[in-house]
């Protein structure tokens, strides 16, 4: 059922071969009727398993560590942006292209029908195949992708389409060529113009939220984020070489970063946490995608309400309204500095 | 223009580079010249032999820009907190605070450039690498709204190693909210000039840094979005010798011009001035 079992699912993954080699013994006559004489049960069995094994999932779920929650949220099994597009979407057409000079397959979009109202669609896709994976460079946007990325936002706004952008990075491409491209640059032009852009904004964190590559896509009117996701200023691995400079620390900077959905939720930064069918969306494509569907059509009805004026003071609110700070000085008292003798 | 006694007062916060204890000599971290420290602070903290631009602090930034005694700061009360307990955190800030004098890493308030009246932003280097978090943040978009509602420019000198990691997630979004109140200056047609200086680099090059209607920057600077060392490169990629300098950004046309921190004040006169004149034509 698994086909790459994390370390702490491996326990799950065993029962879950035990139980498909009996459901595969009961489909044959021979071993059927060799039970029998037995007086084995297979149905029985297999029930038995089942809760045990469900009972085991229960167990290893409800006690994830933040690291284990990095695991989740890089899952290989993890359905990514297009199974979720496929799922959800009725007519998806893709668009290519940043009108300038390229293609970058690590973001997808297009148009598409969500409970059969045309929207626009994008987001970051990863791979599961290493030549797939290279071709999405590993869902790490470059900045044609990001350019990819604000033509369709501008598509949308001119259309009064929605937007509906699933969020899967572990962060924006920085070697050479995207520095000589201005991958700063792109993403900074994508948080403005998404902060003024005249169309619902749905954001949704499916997997991993590496800063400014997940960022410079994800400025919504309802961020949402899946409960095994992770969204966060820098990789922990990258955390854990500038503090420590010991990259295999991962797990200690993940649990000090609170990059899981329940603290972005406690902070305010997330709209809501869309649970996952225990053992984790990988487990069950199909019951995700629900999931998914309804909490982003929920959000979607309170936001078309909204005026386009309205529409973007909120937005303009949300995030200002982020980040912790104190002011100790009320009285607002200046400080002159003056450069006299 | 008497600016002649400005560099004395740096040991306010002591967070000059330039200078060793005591003050006599200073090396210059490039070169490895070894000069008189106040030859090299009258030459602005520019080495004498390589023209390596040191890092300054905001105070010595101010008397450099802005005309003498017209700096006023504003919002001086607001400073980090550690919303996420990260380890560590607090006793960081507090020596960055004893060490620099300063509640948090960007100073800001309203100035005069050549006789030009205007909002400016300063990052201090020295407190946490002039990292962005929720108080940096805070100040930054404070300084566009006053600046937004009383129609006048904005000028941000940048250094930061980027967001700050230590508030997690809540500065990252910092990157959004800084980010959001430049287009409101655009909408309002409020000149907004970025002058780049050592280093500026990560989410903060990737925000307010990238998106001032003018950009310069001043020499030799560290400007990209992830370190050398921290991007993956292709195999086989030799990596240019001025990679993420101010220099490679101009080439690749992310920055208008290279600016010598002597020309700097000069340089943003004439820009508000050009900036300010009122349209030739009717609208």
């Amino acid at each position: 059922m698994l086909n790459n079992p994390l370390d702490f699912e491996k326990p799950i993954s065993e029962l879950d071969d035990l139980i498909n080699e009996f459901k595969n013994a009961t489909k044959e006559p021979q071993m059927r009727a060799d039970a029998e004489t037995k007086g084995i049960d297979i149905e029985q069995q297999i029930a038995e398993l089942e809760t045990k094994r469900d009972a085991l999932m229960q167990q290893i779920f409800s006690n994830l560590t933040p690291w284990n929650e990095v695991q989740m949220a890089r899952h290989k099994d993890r359905p990514y942006t297009l199974d979720y597009i496929r799922a959800i979407f009725e007519d998806f057409m893709e668009l290519h292209g940043d009108r300038t000079n390229a293609d970058d397959p690590a973001i997808v979009g297009g148009f598409a029908r969500f409970n059969g109202e045309p929207v626009v669609v994008l987001g970051h896709q990863k791979a599961r195949d290493l030549k797939e994976r290279q071709l999405r460079n590993f869902g790490s946007a470059r900045p044609s992708g990001f350019r990819k990325a604000l033509r369709l936002m501008k598509l949308a706004e001119k259309f009064s389409r929605p937007l509906i952008i699933f969020i899967d990075t572990p962060a924006a491409e920085a070697n050479l060529r995207a520095e000589e491209e201005g991958i700063s640059s792109t993403i900074a032009i994508c948080l403005r113009e998404m902060s003024v852009l005249r169309t619902p904004i749905i954001v949704i964190v499916i997997g991993e939220g590496g800063s400014g590559g997940a960022l410079g896509i994800a400025v919504g009117d309802a961020v949402l984020m899946l409960e095994h996701a992770i969204y966060s200023v820098i990789p922990p691995e990258g955390c854990a070489a500038i503090l420590w400079s010991d990259r295999s620390r991962a797990p200690e900077a993940a649990a000090a970063l609170k990059l899981t959905a329940k603290h972005a939720a406690e902070f305010g930064l997330i709209d809501e946490v869309i649970y996952e069918p225990v053992g984790g969306a990988h487990r069950d494509h199909p019951q995700i995608a629900e999931s998914v569907k309804s909490a982003v059509t929920r959000h979607l009805d309170g936001i078309k309400r909204l005026s386009e004026e309205e529409l973007i003071d909120r937005r303009y609110q949300k995030f200002r309204e982020m980040g912790r700070w104190e002011d100790t000085d009320f009285t607002s008292a200046v400080v002159h500095v003056t450069n006299s003798e | 223009m008497a600016r002649g006694g400005w560099f004395r007062k740096q040991s306010r916060n002591g967070a000059s580079v330039a200078s060793v204890p005591d003050g006599l000599w200073s090396k210059c971290p490039r070169c490895g010249e070894i000069s008189f420290a106040r030859d090299v602070e009258r030459n602005l903290n520019i080495c004498p032999k390589c023209e390596y631009h040191h890092l300054i602090t905001a105070d010595q930034r101010i008397m450099l820009t802005c005309d003498e005694g017209s700096f006023t700061e504003m919002d001086t009360g607001i400073s980090s907190i550690n919303p996420l307990a990260f380890p560590d955190y607090d006793d960081k800030l507090n020596v960055d605070r004893t060490k620099t004098g300063r509640k948090d890493a960007i100073v800001t308030g309203l100035g005069a450039i050549d006789g030009n009246r205007v909002y400016i932003g300063i990052a201090e280097f020295g407190f946490r690498a002039g990292s962005m978090g929720g108080a940096v943040g805070e100040k930054i978009v404070r300084l566009f709204e006053t600046a937004l509602s009383e129609k006048t420019p904005v000028v941000l000198f940048t250094a930061s190693g980027g967001a700050r990691m230590q508030e997690g997630l809540l500065s990252l979004m910092q990157m959004a909210k800084t980010s959001a109140a430049t287009a409101k200056l655009d909408q309002a047609r409020i000149p907004y000039i970025v002058v780049i200086t050592h280093p500026t680099t990560g989410g903060v090059f990737a925000s307010y840094a990238a998106l001032g209607d003018i950009i310069i920057a001043e020499p030799g600077a560290t400007v990209g979005l992830a370190g050398r060392r921290v991007g993956n490169q292709d195999m086989g990629v030799k990596l240019p010798e001025d990679f993420q300098t101010s220099e490679f950004q101009y080439r690749c046309g992310m920055v208008d011009q290279i600016v010598h921190r002597k020309e700097v004040r000069s340089t943003l006169g004439k820009l508000l001035m050009f900036l300010s004149e009122a349209p030739v034509y009717a609208k």
